[in-house]
């Protein structure tokens, strides 16, 4: 087993002091733990063991492909196989992972654990929709599967219920069948906000995968700009005849100082984000690498942020229900003054099964904040106004949201804690984020 | 490559192992679990995809009267050997293994004795065959007597010397030896132990021992880095090595 440090971290810099444990045998180390961690993309506190547990299994190690029917697709893995190993794999099989974040060094725990979603929930829903089965260590220290047939009540809870209902120890998913290894893309400007909502619901009709990118720091009539981007996997006689070779990548070696990044150089890089993109529609085929996961070019990128490090603020708005919610919430984060590198916005299909699950209909935005003395207060005015839309946080993300407004948007956490409850009787699964958010006792 | 590997369950084994499934090699392992093994082949049949099956057999270093089967079957299945790997060893701190001598002898007869006469085995059998790769993981540990690691290192230290022996004596005759000099990697063995500087992964440390046993590089360090903090740590006086902590 290997012990990494005195502290655990996760990818906005939020720490807890703790050690995270390693090992290819997962079953041995998650017996009697609290929470199970994947690789720390969470940029928050999800993965943080709570403040009175000083060590934490990490499925890293645990990473074996324990089956696969080439007929079906259907895979079956330990937790810790990352996304980017199985698309290394079986890209050039012509099969690949259903739903992609935006970074391909997720595991596959960490992906159910937060029922990820990527640029195509508008039509394949969350991964949880492509899970056959889970091989959970529950509470108890025993060893259940689960599925919709099977245990299903924990099933529902895991997906999006953040490593609180129990150890993932195995993943059965069901890979896409794909034409071809390459993505066809195309991006085009947009001016404003009510244009990319109307753009990106006409790009759903037609495209699989599709996101925006916005300058969050534009204002005025260019509140809300930024670039479309749509796409779908290349048919075999457009594309390139070998398999994509994963990607070089360049590395920011240490935390740059905390100055390198103020509201002036992320304004400049903004603009010119926005202006280096053609007036025209860009079309073309892409590395499915540059298209999924832009930001895994630049390993530790999150060192920009300096010592004290960043979050995201990611909420959902039911645009429909709340015409102008995204607007009104695009104007409170102007207010906060503090800046955001990126701005992505996507809008979401229909509610999965996950019972604390992130998306629903409507628009998603997340948007990087740096760590400074007010963003807890920006936090704060940002989640008065997904509470008053009727929107949701996405707990991976989340780092500084405060409980009572959490519990006052969510309104599927009784449900929640019923089966918690049920599999958990003595409150021995917990996390830094479900002692601040959930109350958890320590 | 037709390759025989003892050790490939776990670490970096494993991800080398991964890599020579992936570009087409044809393994056979060997191990102590029977379940680990099956589990370890079917993982590497999967990532090969090329429908060819890796076999498996019991052998543990504990048990060296298993060392002659354990390689016949290996060399049967493949039908001939052109490389054995040797990943497998323990680890133990320094204080526990002076607490407890019977750990302290375990880890002498694993990590030295065992290994040498499972070598000795598979270099009697790749010379019969005309010649082959013996890549074997010694360890940093075995550059310098130090306060850390005084049993463990006298063991590397001794398996290190033993290769670099085969490498003189059998080259000319076609067994090519690889000595593998880790220093640092983040495996499950790295028990208790805060990460120094220059700690490698075992996925990148594995391509680098894979164009080393391409090429039929003597010695390596890896990451490449360590081949310099050795370089230095060989040359501090004893003076200086009696008093600092590592
Ligand atoms: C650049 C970037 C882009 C991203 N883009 C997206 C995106 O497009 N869509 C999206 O949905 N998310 C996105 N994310 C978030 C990321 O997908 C999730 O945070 C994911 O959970 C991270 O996986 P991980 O393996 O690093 O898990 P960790 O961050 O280590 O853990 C996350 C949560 O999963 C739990 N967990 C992990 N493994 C297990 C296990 N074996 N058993 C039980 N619980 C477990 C942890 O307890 C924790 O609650 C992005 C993150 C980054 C850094
Ligand atoms: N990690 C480091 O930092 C480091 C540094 C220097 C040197 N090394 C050396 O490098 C080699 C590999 O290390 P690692 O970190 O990859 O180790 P690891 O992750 O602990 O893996 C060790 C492997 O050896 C096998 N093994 C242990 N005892 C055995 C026995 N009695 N019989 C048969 N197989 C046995 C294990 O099999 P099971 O699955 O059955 O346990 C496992 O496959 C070792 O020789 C180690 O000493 C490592």
């Amino acid at each position: 087993m290997a012990f990494l440090g005195n502290t655990v971290r996760g990818w906005g810099g939020t720490q807890a002091a703790g050690r995270e444990i390693r090992s290819e045998d997962l079953p041995a180390i998650t017996r009697g733990a609290s929470l199970t961690r994947g690789l720390g993309r969470s940029y928050g506190d999800s993965s943080l063991p709570a403040p009175d547990v000083s060590s934490i299994p990490g499925s890293a190690l645990a990473n074996r492909i324990l089956s696969f029917d080439a007929g079906a697709g259907v895979l079956r893995a330990e937790a810790g196989l990352t996304i980017g190993e199985i698309q290394r794999l079986f890209l050039p099989r012509k099969w690949s992972f259903p739903v992609l974040p935006g970074t391909q060094f997720v595991t596959l725990g960490g992906a159910v654990a937060a029922d990820i979603h990527g640029k195509n929930h508008h039509v394949d829903g969350t991964i949880g929709s492509h899970v056959r089965a889970l091989t959970l260590r529950t509470a108890d220290d025993s060893v259940v599967e689960s599925s919709r047939e099977e245990n299903e009540d924990i099933f529902r809870a895991t997906l999006g219920g953040m490593g609180l209902t129990g150890h993932v120890l195995e993943v059965e998913v069901a890979l896409k069948r794909i034409p071809s290894p390459w993505i066809w893309a195309e991006s085009e400007r947009v001016p404003n906000l009510d244009e990319f909502i109307r753009s990106l619901a006409e790009a759903a009709r037609d495209w699989p995968y599709t996101v925006g990118w916005m300058d969050a720091l534009a204002q005025g009539g260019d509140l809300g700009r930024g670039i479309l981007m749509r796409g779908r996997w290349a048919e075999p006689a457009e594309a390139p005849v070998h398999p994509p070779r994963p990607k070089p990548r360049v590395t920011v070696p240490f935390r740059l100082p905390g100055w390198t990044l103020n509201s002036f150089s992320m304004r400049a890089f903004n603009a010119l984000y926005f202006r280096r993109h053609p007036n025209r529609t860009k079309r073309g085929i892409v590395h499915p690498e540059s298209f999924f996961h832009p930001l895994d070019a630049v390993r530790h990128w999150n060192r920009v942020y300096g010592r004290r490090g960043f979050t995201q603020h990611q909420c959902v708005l039911p645009e429909t229900e709340s015409p102008g919610a995204t607007r009104r919430y695009l104007e409170a984060l102007a207010r906060g003054r503090l800046g955001s590198f990126l701005c992505v916005i996507k809008d979401c299909g229909p509610e999965g099964e996950g019972l604390l699950s992130f998306p629903r209909p409507g628009i998603s935005i997340a948007v990087d904040l740096p760590m400074r003395s007010r963003t807890q207060e920006i936090i704060d005015e940002l989640n008065e106004r997904v509470l008053a839309e009727g929107g949701r946080i996405y707990l991976a993300k989340d780092a500084l949201s405060r409980r009572e407004h959490f519990q006052a948007m969510e309104g599927r956490l009784d449900a929640f804690r019923i089966i918690r409850k049920r599999w958990d009787p003595a409150g021995r699964l917990k996390s830094a984020q479900s002692v601040r958010l959930l109350g958890d006792p320590v | 490559m037709r390759v025989v590997a003892l050790g490939a369950t776990r670490g970096m084994g494993r991800s080398l192992t991964r890599l020579m499934a992936e570009r087409g090699d044809r393994l056979f392992l060997l191990g102590r679990d029977p379940e680990e093994l099956a589990k370890a082949a079917r993982d590497l049949e999967i990532r090969a995809g090329n429908d060819l099956q890796i076999g498996s057999a019991h052998c543990d270093l504990e048990d060296p009267d298993g060392f002659t089967g354990a390689l016949d079957r290996a060399a049967a299945t493949l039908g001939g050997l052109d490389g054995v790997i040797v990943t497998a060893g323990i680890f133990a701190t320094q204080e526990a293994l002076e607490q407890d001598p019977a750990a302290a002898r375990r880890l002498l007869e694993v990590d030295f004795v065992r290994t040498v006469e499972f070598c000795e085995e598979a270099r009697r059998r790749l010379l019969t065959g005309g010649g082959g790769t013996l890549c074997v993981f010694s360890s940093v540990a075995g550059e310098r007597g130090r306060k850390p690691v005084v049993l463990y290192g006298a063991a590397k230290a001794g398996l290190t010397r033993y290769l670099e022996g085969l490498d003189h004596k059998f080259r000319g005759q076609g067994l090519v030896t690889v000595c593998v000099k880790p220093g640092f990697v983040r495996t499950g063995m790295t028990a208790g132990l805060s990460a120094p500087p220059f700690a490698g992964e075992p996925d990148a440390v594995a391509r680098q021992v894979l164009s080393a046993i391409d090429r039929g590089t003597p010695v390596i360090y890896v990451p490449g880095a360590w081949r310099w903090i050795m370089l230095m740590i060989r040359s501090l006086p004893r003076a200086v090595m009696r008093r600092v902590g590592f």
